[in-house]
């Protein structure tokens, strides 16, 4: 039976190290709601994606309650837009208009984040896809919730750099239009290499064609335990320092299998799968900077960070993958800047540039992530930093990604604050030179060697 | 079997148990199990509980003891045993 030390662990965790089931996101399938008529499109898809979510704010918060652990975030996502809205849409207030109606459903039925506003383009973008992607600065400036992705490109198909250069020119009119609020649009758009069709986390998460018509994918995460855990271990071994955080993973995943299994249940919805990702938040001791130095930097981004951070995300993923049957693609470690005050604070004191962050991501699980740069660095700057990410991506065959925010009328020694979970962040200086020839080049990048496997 | 734990952290009081097993007992809530330590001079106490034969639901049960702990000044927490079995056993 279990007993009191295994509790009073259990429970501190939650209540001492922030040990939290980051999000159940719930994926539904829009493919059924296409239609020719605008109208009627946007009446479908509000009444599919009410009716499936309408319990699903309810069931976390039961769920929570039952086991005693917080379930911080409910999403919604769904099946790309651009192909939802191929048949309708004519124009960008078109696609704008089913943002609204997405927007509008996700705070009916009480969700903080309604994700896959997106397009998947990573060979080439069909009429829809250009005017979704076309769509994207007005829709994250009228909507709240609404977050966008666009894939654009794979290990198996290569970069399209036509999409990468449009998508320059969109973040930075995203930062513009809404410059009011500290370009906040831009926190709401992520561009992809190899983006998972079952992510739960945002802004990233959209319902692939793969998946069937509604999924329950959990994320789950723990920086603050696996940091105590390893400060318990300090000056030991490599082999003692991998153990332990392979055993803490292993534990906060089967936490979000359970999590995942209770809702299925609820909701009778199907069981995709649980990602384990050390997301870190603002909050003190919520950080996987923190988790580096306790491993033995300094600051984040000091020599040694990439190898620390490969070893992290390797374990992390050990760990997960024998606690449920079922593990997310992106499981691993997550490093945005604004959302984790260790690596603010390794910006500040100078350890941790834009570069280095670009190192970190060849071994991490996702990419550049939240990073304020000056309103001012051009579209082709902004491409040829998501082209760099990309190629990361499709070489290493991972998923990369690039959440990257021009802050409109700001510049390096200011900072921006997004609040809540986005948290804040210093504006980081970008590499002033130039690539805008490399960039204007038509066309896309072929695969790589490796990709031919057949 | 439905089992349940409760756990009571809290400073050491007169009637700490006896409050929580009255209402356990009332309510037709079996107790299977009990351990207790004194960890940094705060009582810890955990229990094992079957609620089986209850008529009283799960939530009310956690209001009823959050509210009881609020009246001894403890922090009383329930629990399904799942969270504790999946993250300690394999």
């Amino acid at each position: 039976m279990i007993n009191i030390f295994e509790v009073t662990e259990t429970n501190d965790m939650i209540e001492k190290e922030n040990l939290d089931v980051r999000t159940i996101t719930l994926g539904i399938s829009l493919l059924d709601c296409i239609d020719a008529d605008i109208k009627l499109l946007n009446e479908k898809i509000y009444q599919k994606i009410y009716q499936e979510a309408k319990d699903l704010v309810k069931t976390g918060e039961k769920i929570s309650r039952e086991f005693g652990i917080p379930i911080v975030n409910k999403r919604i996502s769904v099946t790309p837009i651009a192909l939802v809205g191929g048949a309708a849409c004519r124009t960008i207030e078109d696609f704008t208009g089913i943002a609204r109606t997405l927007d509008k459903v996700a705070d009916d039925v009480g969700v903080n984040f309604i994700g896959g506003y997106s397009a998947l383009v990573s060979k080439g973008m069909t009429g829809a896809d250009e005017l979704l992607i076309r769509s994207i600065p007005m829709a994250l400036a009228v909507t709240e919730r609404v977050c966008s992705s666009v894939n654009l490109g794979s290990t198996k198909i290569g970069i399209n750099m036509d999409a990468v250069r449009l998508m320059g020119e969109v973040i930075k009119q995203t930062s513009e239009n809404t410059q009011e609020r500290d370009s906040f649009g831009c926190t709401k758009l992520v561009v992809f290499c190899n983006a998972p069709d079952d992510n739960p986390f945002m802004a990233g998460a959209f319902h692939g064609v793969t998946e069937a018509d509604s999924i329950i994918n959990v994320g789950v995460s723990g920086p603050g335990v696996v940091k105590n855990a390893l400060s318990k271990v300090r000056g030991e071994s490599f082999e003692v320092l991998c153990e332990t955080i392979k055993k803490t993973a292993f534990k906060v995943t089967r936490v979000g299998q359970l999590v995942a299994q209770e809702a299925s249940k609820m909701l009778d919805v199907p069981f995709g799968i649980v990602d384990l990702s050390l997301a870190p938040t603002p909050t003190i001791g919520d950080s996987v900077a923190d988790i580096l130095c306790e491993i033995g930097l300094e600051y984040a981004g000091a020599p040694g960070t990439t190898a620390a951070l490969a070893l992290l995300n390797d374990q992390v993923k050990k760990g997960g993958v024998m606690a449920s049957s079922y593990v997310g693609g992106l499981s691993g470690a997550f490093i945005p800047v604004s959302e984790d005050q260790g690596m603010i604070d390794a910006v500040l004191a100078g350890a941790l540039t834009l570069e280095k962050l670009e190192a970190m991501t060849c071994v991490c699980s996702v990419g550049l992530d939240m990073i304020a740069i000056p309103g001012d660095t051009k579209a082709a700057t902004i491409s040829g930093i998501i082209a760099d990410e990309m190629a990361i991506g499709m070489v290493n065959q991972k998923t990369a990604a690039v959440r990257i925010i021009p802050v409109f009328g700001k510049g390096v020694g200011e900072s921006v604050e997004f609040g809540g979970l986005l948290g804040h962040a210093p504006i980081m200086p970008v590499n002033p030179f130039s690539c805008d020839a490399f960039i204007n080049r038509r066309g896309r990048i072929p695969a790589p060697i490796h990709s031919f496997k057949n | 079997m439905k089992k349940t734990i409760i756990t009571v952290i809290g400073k050491d009081t007169v009637g700490i148990i006896a409050r929580v097993c009255t209402y356990l007992a009332e309510n037709n809530i079996n107790i299977l199990d009990i351990s207790q330590t004194i960890v940094q001079d705060y009582f810890n106490m955990m229990m094992i509980v079957d609620t089986n034969s209850t008529t009283v639901t799960f939530m009310d049960m956690v209001d009823a003891l959050t509210g009881l702990g609020n009246e001894i000044g403890v922090v009383i927490k329930c629990q399904k045993e799942e969270i504790f079995d999946k993250m300690h056993r394999i």
